[in-house]
């Protein structure tokens, strides 16, 4: 065990790990992380907490992380390269190993033009790739970026996403190798509903034997409405929804599209599972947390080994 | 106009080791600054075979650069590399228009103060100091790339395009794409470093 993360006990003792996640409120307001942190209470080992995610000024994700530590779950908390150079990523990265955050994950970002403030400038003074191998170095050399020394190095148990639908697929594989090389412990997917062709990815990644070397979690995640399915089809980039998803949900009576959506949820769940070098999921219902323990126990994957309380 | 400076010899050769070359040496902005010195001496220090050598201006003018290219036809034909003296415009131009070589720089285009005179603008330079051309099939992603980002594409590129804009192409498809034509794709597997963000601009 490289640190005292829950995440990692599940993984390492090759449970079936689960994640969830949870986004920040665009205000102060404690309360919305209490009442989301209650649906994921139980029925995941980790959950993510976004750090403005598409370019959107919400609560700081350490700090909605703290607060949904303090309901009982363990938070990664995902950070990204979009608002921070190298000096002030070091120094959050310090901070929220001080708080006893096990788990961090490691993003560019969503560029600031798809958000509420277009005209703010990137910093991208590193990206997710170097962020990782930063971090890592922290932890295991005890080395800031700048090759300086410290005293107590951050235990943060390190991830990176990845994206199998994104272009160029050949390359997508090379690109988690080097996220490995740079010493990712997790990765977490783009969300899946083109299974055949995540399955061939993941036979890719076995192949290059990466599976062995990082603990790969399927991205998922419930349709709520039809809308919700042609946005994600046509406007998120890096999205690959197919046709057949499309048709099944249309093929059900308005009002019950959402159930529909969370069946085929637990169905890509299912399937996933089946493929060799999963080792868990990543389940995001954003915006519909309620749903989390229905999903998860349809999934048939309750209890939770050794939640921690 | 801009500034450059010879990269350091042990960047450089192991690249092109043991392969001829053909050189282009650009002296347009030989009057802001150009390093004759140093270029003569790096390619006096070269072990390897010259094909032969250009040496003009403005190789930043694609138009131009095509003349020499024609001009010299066989003799780059016969090189296994181009080697390009100039600055990140120049680099870029040549190898755009050499797609099927392996096309190297010699030099990192260093940031200057003031008018920077005109250069092409289908091609962009940032005067970053640290020029990463030669892994990245002479396309630049510190000016090309939404995110400049030396590890990409990022999970955004769609379709041969940006996540930022539909109508803007993604400077690491095209990396990809140039790279695979030169059988060079191997370089995707290298970690680029942290950038240094403060190279000294030229004085
Ligand atoms: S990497 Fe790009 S910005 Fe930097 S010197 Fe080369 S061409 Fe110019
Ligand atoms: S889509 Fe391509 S050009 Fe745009 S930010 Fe990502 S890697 Fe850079």
């Amino acid at each position: 065990m490289k640190t005292r993360s829950n995440l990692e006990r599940v993984l390492e003792a090759r449970h079936f790990a689960v994640t969830g996640e949870l986004g920040p409120p665009p205000s102060a307001d404690p309360e919305v992380i209490g009442s989301k942190a209650k649906f994921l209470k139980g029925n995941v080992d980790a959950f993510n907490v976004t750090d403005g995610q598409t370019a959107v000024v919400r609560m700081a994700s350490w700090a909605a992380a703290l607060l949904g530590k303090e309901e009982g779950l363990e938070p990664i908390v995902q950070m990204t390269c979009r608002d921070r150079n190298r000096i002030a990523l070091q120094m959050d990265v310090l901070g929220i190993a001080a708080l006893g955050i096990n788990n961090m994950l490691c993003l560019t970002g969503d560029h600031q033009k798809f958000g509420n403030h277009p005209t703010a400038k990137g910093v991208y003074d590193v990206d997710s790739i170097q962020l990782v191998k930063m971090v890592r170095d922290m932890r295991d050399e005890k080395k800031f970026q700048s090759g300086d020394d410290m005293s107590v190095e951050p235990c943060l148990f390190i991830g990176a996403a990845a994206n199998p639908f994104a272009d160029p697929f050949e390359f997508r594989v090379t690109r988690l190798a080097k996220k490995v090389a740079a010493g990712a412990d997790f990765i977490q997917t783009q969300i899946i509903y083109n299974v055949d062709k995540f399955a061939e990815w993941m036979k890719d990644v076995r192949e290059k034997g990466l599976h062995e070397k990082v603990k790969i979690l399927a991205g998922v995640a419930p349709i709520k409405s039809m809308g919700a399915a042609r946005y994600m089809k046509t406007r998120v980039p890096g999205m690959d929804v197919p046709d057949s998803v499309l048709e099944r949900l249309q093929g059900v009576p308005k009002e019950q599209v959402s159930r529909e959506g969370i069946k085929l949820c637990v169905d890509i769940i299912e399937q996933v599972r089946q493929i060799e070098g999963v080792a868990g999921i990543h389940l995001m219902a954003i915006e519909w947390e309620e749903v989390v323990p229905e999903i998860i126990a349809a999934a048939g994957l309750l209890p939770r080994p050794g939640v921690s309380a | 106009m801009l500034a450059v400076q010879v990269k350091p010899e042990e960047e450089v050769v192991p690249l092109i080791s043991s392969k001829k070359l053909f050189v282009f040496e650009c002296l347009g902005c030989r009057e802001v600054h150009y390093p004759v010195e140093e270029a003569a001496q790096f390619l006096g220090n070269l072990k390897e075979e010259v094909t032969g050598r250009a040496t003009l201006d403005y190789l930043c003018n694609r138009e131009f650069a095509r003349a020499y290219i024609d001009e010299y036809a066989d003799e780059i034909e016969e090189a296994q590399a181009v080697l390009v003296f100039s600055c990140g415009v120049g680099a870029q131009v040549i190898s755009s228009l050499l797609e099927d070589k392996l096309v190297y720089t010699g030099c990192d285009t260093l940031y200057l103060h003031g008018f920077q005179g005109l250069t092409a603008k289908e091609f962009d330079c940032d005067q970053c100091g640290e020029c990463y051309l030669n892994y990245t099939g002479g396309i630049c992603p510190v000016a090309l790339c939404s995110k400049h980002i030396l590890n990409g594409p990022c999970g955004g590129s769609q379709d041969g395009k940006c996540e930022v804009d539909p109508d803007m192409t993604c400077a690491w498809q095209d990396i990809i794409d140039r790279l695979a034509r030169r059988g060079q794709l191997h370089l995707l597997e290298r970690l680029g470093a942290p950038k240094n963000w403060s190279v000294e601009p030229a004085s």
